[in-house]
């Protein structure tokens, strides 16, 4: 439903400027019911043309492998069977959301209803297409991750496959659009200055960096998050809730999403890149290096503590 | 008998079937099934107790701050913690604009563009209706999906990101809201404002909220409200006898709704529409049965159930359990919340018809954007910016609390058992699990399959467009209701 926001005249007439016509949308079309299956069915028969298969939501192959979970009402037909049916059929088959791409929540730990992605379980090749299967147009699921995936990733995948400028190349090692995935949650984060110089938050609501004590994956998790504004101008971590890896296969197997696990006090999940030793050492560097104000203000909900570089004339 | 099923019944939110059993013209039995389960009670069991803040909102993607609120608030109860007041204000202004935002995608995206289809080609108001409403194409949309982004942007800055988001603490809320932060969210709230008192209303809110019986409202739709969206509703009602479709078993519940420092905005309680008096709310009385669920048997106390599917057994239709408040089921949403909360209006339309009915949803959900505009501005100009949005974490207790919030769609409830802070029971009930329930073991059906039994539908079958206009009345939310 994150698309829904997208466009200043609205999403629908945002895809009509893209020259995109969606055959069929379980929220917004108007065919129901039989309408919607005799699309569905011209589509399987290969009377209608179908340019993307966009799929919401993890794909349930239980119980036993039946995919009955997820039955796609008034078919008799699981959804499993739906996706088999209809992905091969597809130019392009984009996933949407980290459900469709990896599974997501749905698929975590005890897994109760057989769960996956549409062609990766967790980072695992595979899912319900299986690891060889290309699209018509000769790519794999493209997987636009995030929980939610911020309206942007999906409209610039689909305009970009509706113009033909997208390829191979576009695509990370988990089908992911490099237009987003090539950058870190990290990367722009307002909480920088605290992060340069280990300032932590140890509760909720404090200014400081979140990575040290609350949690927080953004240095680990790809994603332009905080480089273009979600919701007219926010990101999680700018409002201090932290980042828990919505774009990665697997976020849902986290145990204990707000404290960071530490081995002898130094973070476990270190920035990705980054050797261990080096990090100890900056750190100590940077702690013992690090401004009265910003110590201040790291464990204040509010600036308490302003800059005071200008002076006065 | 004809067994008609109808699916995929879209412009809901999440998967829907209905079957109808037809005899003579005539629905004699209605089933209305979730085929989609996903487990997230089992997904629970084990974790920490704090990762429901993570994991329960994503059982939805337009109640997810209702679900977080929910998880919130069962944790708030296992902390025995104070929320900060401007915690909670903040909290509600978030919640408001994710309610109001359903309600909005409600009206103009799911339920008024079936008033523009072919099937009504005769009717004097069908090309305008046509032309303001159809689906995906309607010259309202251009107007009301950007307000209702824009909107949303009070979750940009309150939540960082709708929906899914970790904003929402046991104590209150991680962003401390600055000077620029409120007037950034005034500024918002009166450009909504703005909106609905030219498309939605044609009129100001206050007008709207001030309506006080059927008479008024009638005099509103030819006078101060003539050119508004929710006119052009009113109008197509009374040709259509909206007020006659859909009637609903009785029974109205509100859990209480936007928790502020001085107690709910609508209060909690249960009202009965054959004698239009609202009493206290039973919240202990609340059980589920799972004769007609695709579920294993399980103590029916939502406090000590489980949640295991066993698709073998007999004379089962649905992954949705059935819950009961005293044995009778019961419907919830707006409409409930506003019957409970005694507004006038509602209380004169549900004194007029007898019953709930598809009418006095819709009037209710409109009504109800009308005062939650006016409560998130009172909300945010009484955020007092020199105290704390966030009360510290407290350690959490051993043993079995729940949390309760209203959803858009109705009472959503968090039951938990927690020892050691882990997670050793889970159960959700969601508003739509009320209302879209199945049948019980006496055979009692859930407020939708009621409400549709005895309609006429001819010989039309599954194309009658009344079934449409009830089913999308209840504006349910199937990915909730099995979760």
């Amino acid at each position: 439903m994150s698309v829904l926001e997208s466009g200043a005249s609205g999403w629908f007439e945002e895809l009509r400027n893209f020259g995109v016509e969606l055959l069929w949308h379980p929220s917004v079309s108007e065919e129901t019911g039989e309408e919607a299956r005799t699309i569905m069915g011209r589509v399987e028969r290969g009377e209608l043309k179908l340019d993307a298969l966009c799929i919401e939501g993890s794909v349930l192959h239980g119980p036993d492998g039946s995919g009955l979970f997820n039955r796609l009402s008034g078919t008799g037909r699981s959804m499993l069977e739906w996706v088999r049916a209809l992905a091969p059929l597809a130019d392009y088959c984009v996933a949407i959301g980290s459900c469709a791409a990896f599974g997501g929540v749905p698929a975590g730990a005890p897994n109760p209803t057989d769960a996956s992605g549409v062609q990766f379980h967790a980072s695992e090749p595979g899912g319900a297409l299986g690891a060889d299967y290309l699209s018509r147009a000769g790519l794999p699921v493209i997987n636009v991750s995030g929980c939610a995936p911020h309206p942007g990733w999906i409209m610039e995948t689909l305009l970009a496959l509706s113009l033909g400028r997208f390829t191979q190349a576009d695509l990370d090692r988990f089908g992911r659009p490099r237009l987003f995935a090539d950058h870190l949650a990290h990367h722009g984060c307002s909480r920088n200055e605290f992060y340069e110089f280990k300032a932590s938050a140890e509760h909720f609501s404090e200014r400081g960096c979140l990575m040290e004590h609350l949690g927080c994956k953004a240095t680990q998790a790809v994603g332009d998050c905080n480089q273009r504004p979600w919701n007219g101008g926010g990101s999680c971590t700018q409002v201090g809730s932290t980042c828990i890896a919505c774009t990665s296969p697997g976020f849902e197997n986290m145990r204990g999403y707000h404290q960071t696990p530490k081995v002898g006090g130094i973070p476990v999940g270190l920035p990705l890149d980054m050797p261990k030793a080096w990090f100890v050492a900056l750190a100590a560097l940077s702690k013992s290096a690090t401004p009265k104000r910003v110590r201040k203000n790291s464990r204040s909900d509010r600036v308490e503590a302003p800059p005071t570089a200008e002076k006065q004339r | 008998m004809n067994r008609i099923v109808i699916g995929p019944f879209n412009r809901v939110e999440g998967d829907l079937e209905v079957t109808l059993d037809v005899e003579s013209g005539i629905v004699r039995q209605a089933r209305v099934t979730a085929p989609l389960y996903r487990g997230f009670e089992q997904l629970l069991i084990g974790r920490p107790a704090e990762d429901a803040l993570a994991i329960a909102p994503r059982i939805c993607g337009i109640c997810s701050v209702s679900q977080s609120l929910a998880a919130a608030a069962m944790l708030r109860a296992a902390q025995n913690l104070e929320a900060a007041p401007n915690g909670l204000l903040t909290t509600n202004i978030a919640h408001a604009a994710e309610n109001i935002a359903d309600h909005l995608t409600h009206f103009y995206v799911f339920f008024m563009p079936d008033f523009a289809r072919a099937s009504y080609a005769a009717r004097s108001w069908h090309p305008a209706i046509e032309r303001r409403f159809k689906a995906m194409s309607g010259e309202s949309l251009r107007e009301a999906l950007p307000a209702r982004a824009r909107l949303l942007e009070t979750m940009g800055l309150i939540a960082g990101k709708w929906p899914h988001s970790l904003a929402f603490r046991p104590g209150g809320v991680t962003r401390a809201i600055d000077l620029s932060g409120q007037m950034r969210l005034i500024a918002l709230l009166a450009e909504f404002r703005g909106f609905v008192e030219r498309a939605l209303f044609a009129a100001p809110i206050e007008t709207v909220i001030e309506l006080a019986s059927c008479e008024a409202l009638e005099a509103f739709v030819e006078g101060a409200g003539a050119a508004g969206d929710f006119a052009a509703l009113l109008r197509i009602a009374r040709d259509l006898k909206l007020e006659e479709m859909g009637r609903g078993p009785g029974l109205l519940m509100s859990s209480g709704a936007y928790l502020g420092p001085e107690g709910h905005l609508f209060p909690a309680g249960l009202f009965n529409v054959a004698d239009g008096e609202a009493r206290a709310l039973p919240f202990d009385a609340i059980r589920e049965d799972v004769s007609h669920a695709w579920m294993r048997d399980t103590a029916s106390d939502p406090a000590n159930a489980e949640t295991i599917p066993d698709m073998r057994r007999e004379d089962a239709y649905s992954f949705a359990k059935a819950p009961r408040l005293d044995g009778r089921p019961v419907e919830v949403g707006a409409l409930a919340r506003q019957g409970v909360a005694g507004h006038p209006l509602i209380k004169d339309l549900l004194r007029r018809a007898g019953a709930t009915n598809v009418l006095a949803r819709i009037v209710a959900r409109l009504l109800e954007i009308a005062l939650l505009t006016k409560a998130a501005e009172t909300w945010t100009r009484s955020l007092q910016l020199n105290d704390r949005f966030c009360a510290h974490d407290a350690p959490l207790q051993n043993g079995a609390v729940v949390g309760f919030v209203e959803a858009a769609r109705g009472t959503l409830g968090h039951w938990a058992s927690i020892r050691d802070r882990q997670i050793l029971r889970y159960q959700i009930i969601a508003p739509t699990t009320w209302n879209f329930s199945p049948r019980d073991a006496n055979g009692t059906p859930g407020p939708l399959e009621f409400a549709l039994e005895g309609l006429e539908v001819g010989g039309d079958g599954a194309s009658n467009i009344a079934v449409q206009h009830i089913v999308r009345s209840f504006d349910p939310c199937m990915v909730c209701t099995a979760h």
